[in-house]
């Protein structure tokens, strides 16, 4: 009795202050700012309280989000991002889905006229196979989880940023570009990157998210109900731990075992949850039944990530480089310091720990650390010219001579088939053997 | 940055997300006082630190009479006890060119590398030549590369004397609001390199006791900078794109300037695919 006691009350007195208000899934922006201002990170305070306002307007539009975060700052040329980081109730976004199949189906229509246009006598057209395009994932899952809304400053209206796809992530991988500011801005890049600067955007806080999306352990743990059932890919929903202990701040700074990825880590594919790209619904399987080549890969290897909640000490570092450091806020007062994990390999990802209480931001350029130069990639080989064989070799001309001969010979040889058969060929052959 | 300025240009400058914690501020707000005393400058400026993976190292610089002069360089892992830099040289920035990676926090880990030089490519036949330098030499090497690339300051806010000496103008009043947001009105505060090869017309208007450094014009590569207006139009940030974490903060019309350095001491030399 006197455990609970004590546990209530502890984490009580924050609760009240909430509960007057009403539910809310407004962050406490000010409250994380103090915490990594201990440490050196962060806003000033007028912007920080800008944002804050900014959050509360943001939430306060229709649908309610279910959580609402501030999820840091990313820096371009001519106008910065500020990101809130939004995760939306199941079926609140059914409208948006609904056109975007919309646009998907439209998409195939136009697909079915090429194939009605093949049936006629038309130039050949290119034999060439695109690889199969791997599906987004489902709004409020793996890489699209969440929802993000950005705005240059805090005050303008929030934009909410498109769902991201498996290809937006596979290239902005081999690029890297400032961000400019500017959401419709397009992005020149080598390799073409699908999209503008919205979904480049889009595509690197997602990489970041995965990245350096961490909690101290025992925080969060799997739900009960879910039990083994499904082992295929990993369980992919967590739950508070009630229970939950806080780590003491040393040991916080001293081990990262005792921190954890709660984002799931994003696969080569490009997605959080490996999909098999020759896998096909029912339909498209009959359809392309007739079609169906025997030259494709009938296995594909299936990517595996570490599952959700694996320990930042399995993190790889960079070269030498640890992939995190951590470090108090202050080395002169113990008892109330604040434990503060920076990524090396994210550059301006920050998390802070202290009691029950622990928070993500990120501030920077967008762009992940490497120590050797930005290699682009280079253009693909050029096309292999078209083997000469003897079907594409121009002949020559015959002349004069050749003609006369090849006259006589016709009359020879339809001489010859009036008189006899059998001499046919022979003098034939011999006449050939003249020239 | 000046020291007296600092609480005041943190906040100012805090837009990148870098700062400093409470505590830090408030060693700094009296070790710096200290080491203008002990050291007898005229002036002490917070230069910014540069992060390691293991450690952060905190810089001031210390100015003599002759702003221009090369200045005195400090360095302390918390804030509180400084050691003065050796001054540097020409091999010691060569040497750490070479140098990449992060820094490691420990002034004295020695990195060891092979140097390459005209001189020496009789003896690599030999064998190569291992040489190392200490962290401590990176570290000074590294924050003259950066003073000298990125460390700015608005025009007029310097004049040279007929004597040659540089000195704060008592006259400054800050730039205008459309002036703050050029990059001509803003001036590498080092020797300058490029004021030679003007022509005479270029030359023709320039006042001498102000105009007698580089402007950032024509910084190489075109677009290093990003120019920025904050607070409701009335900061202008500058951000250098080429030593990504300098921060310059400017408030028109004011003498409020100056530069601070929060970063990992790394020259971004994938630039030009970026941009």
């Amino acid at each position: 009795f006197f455990f609970t006691f004590k546990m209530a009350f502890k984490v009580g007195f924050f609760l009240i202050i909430v509960e007057d208000v009403g539910e809310t899934s407004l962050p406490n922006v000010m409250e994380t700012a103090f915490y990594f201002e201990q440490a050196g990170i962060g806003l000033s305070k007028d912007e920080s309280y800008h944002i804050f306002l900014a959050l509360k307007k943001l939430i306060s539009v229709q649908p309610v989000p279910q959580t609402c975060r501030f999820w840091g700052k990313i820096l371009g040329l001519e106008m910065n991002y500020i990101i809130a980081e939004v995760q939306y109730d199941e079926g609140a976004e059914e409208e948006e889905t609904e056109e975007e199949e919309a646009i998907e189906e439209e998409g195939m229509t136009e697909f079915e006229d090429e194939e009605e246009e093949k049936e006629k006598d038309e130039p050949p057209k290119s034999t060439y196979k695109p690889p199969p395009t791997i599906p987004k994932e489902e709004n409020g899952t793996g890489a699209n989880k969440y929802v993000y809304f950005v705005c240059n400053e805090p005050g303008n209206p929030w934009v909410k940023l498109p769902p991201v796809t498996p290809a937006q992530i596979v290239c902005a991988r081999k690029i890297k570009k400032f961000f400019t500011g500017r959401l419709d801005a397009p992005i020149v890049s080598f390799p073409p990157f699908p999209g503008n600067e919205a979904n480049y955007l889009r595509a690197q806080i997602a990489r970041i998210s995965a990245g350096t999306q961490i909690s101290p352990i025992g925080f969060y743990h799997f739900s009960e109900e879910e039990g083994d059932e499904d082992e295929e890919g990993g369980r992919d929903t967590y739950e508070e731990n009630p229970d939950y202990e806080p780590i003491p701040v040393a040991e916080m700074v001293d081990s990262l075992s005792s921190w954890v990825h709660h984002v799931q880590s994003i696969l080569t594919q490009g997605r959080c949850v490996w999909l098999n790209p020759l896998q096909k619904s029912e339909e498209e399987e009959v359809e392309e039944e007739d079609e169906e080549n025997a030259d494709e890969p009938d296995d594909v290897q299936q990517e595996i990530g570490p599952p959700l909640l694996t320990p930042l000490s399995e993190d790889e570092g960079i070269q030498n480089i640890p992939a995190w450091t951590g470090q108090t806020s202050t080395n002169l007062i113990p008892e109330y310091a604040v434990a503060v994990l920076q990524s090396n390999r994210w550059p301006g990802a920050y998390a802070f720990a202290s009691g029950k209480k622990f928070d993500n931001i990120y501030f920077g350029w967008g762009h992940k650390y490497s120590p050797e130069n930005h290699n682009p990639t280079l253009p693909p080989p050029v096309q292999a010219e078209y083997v000469s064989g003897p079907e594409i070799m121009e002949t020559s001309d015959p002349t004069l001579e050749e003609e006369l001969a090849f006259k006589a010979a016709q009359e020879a040889a339809l001489s010859a088939a009036e008189e006899e058969e059998k001499e046919e060929s022979e003098d034939d052959e011999e006449e050939d053997e003249d020239y | 940055m000046d020291a007296a300025s600092l609480p005041a240009a943190l906040e100012l400058t805090a837009g990148g997300g870098a700062g400093l914690s409470p505590e830090k501020r408030a060693v700094l707000g009296s070790s710096l006082l200290l080491l203008q005393r002990d050291y007898r400058f005229d002036r002490v400026w917070f230069w910014g630190c540069i992060q390691g993976v293991r450690g952060t190292y905190y810089i001031a610089e210390g100015l003599g009479p002759d702003r221009a002069a090369p200045r005195s360089r400090l360095y302390s892992l918390n804030c509180v006890e400084w050691s003065l830099l050796p001054p540097v040289t020409k091999e010691m920035i060569t040497q750490a060119e070479q140098l990449t990676g992060r820094f490691q926090g420990d002034p004295s880990f020695a990195y060891e590398f092979t140097e390459i030089n005209a001189e020496d490519a009789e003896k690599l036949i030999e064998g190569d030549k291992e040489t190392s330098i200490k962290e401590e030499v990176r570290l000074v090497a590294t924050i003259e590369q950066i003073d000298r690339a990125v460390g700015i300051i608005p025009r007029g806010a310097f004049v040279k004397t007929p004597l040659g000496s540089v000195h704060e103008n008592r006259n400054f009043e800050g730039l205008s609001f459309a002036e703050a947001k050029k990059l001509s009105s803003y001036f590498h505060f080092t020797e300058p390199v490029n004021l030679k090869n003007k022509t005479l017309l270029e030359k023709a208007n320039l006042d001498p006791s102000t105009d007698f450094l580089d402007s950032l014009e024509h910084d190489v590569p075109q677009g290093s900078w990003t120019v920025q207006l904050e607070k409701g139009g009335t900061v202008v940030v500058l951000r250098s794109l080429l030593w990504l974490g300098l921060t310059f903060y400017h408030v028109p019309m004011t003498k409020q300037y100056g530069y601070i350095y929060f970063g990992n001491g790394e020259k971004n030399l994938d630039l030009p695919f970026m941009l």
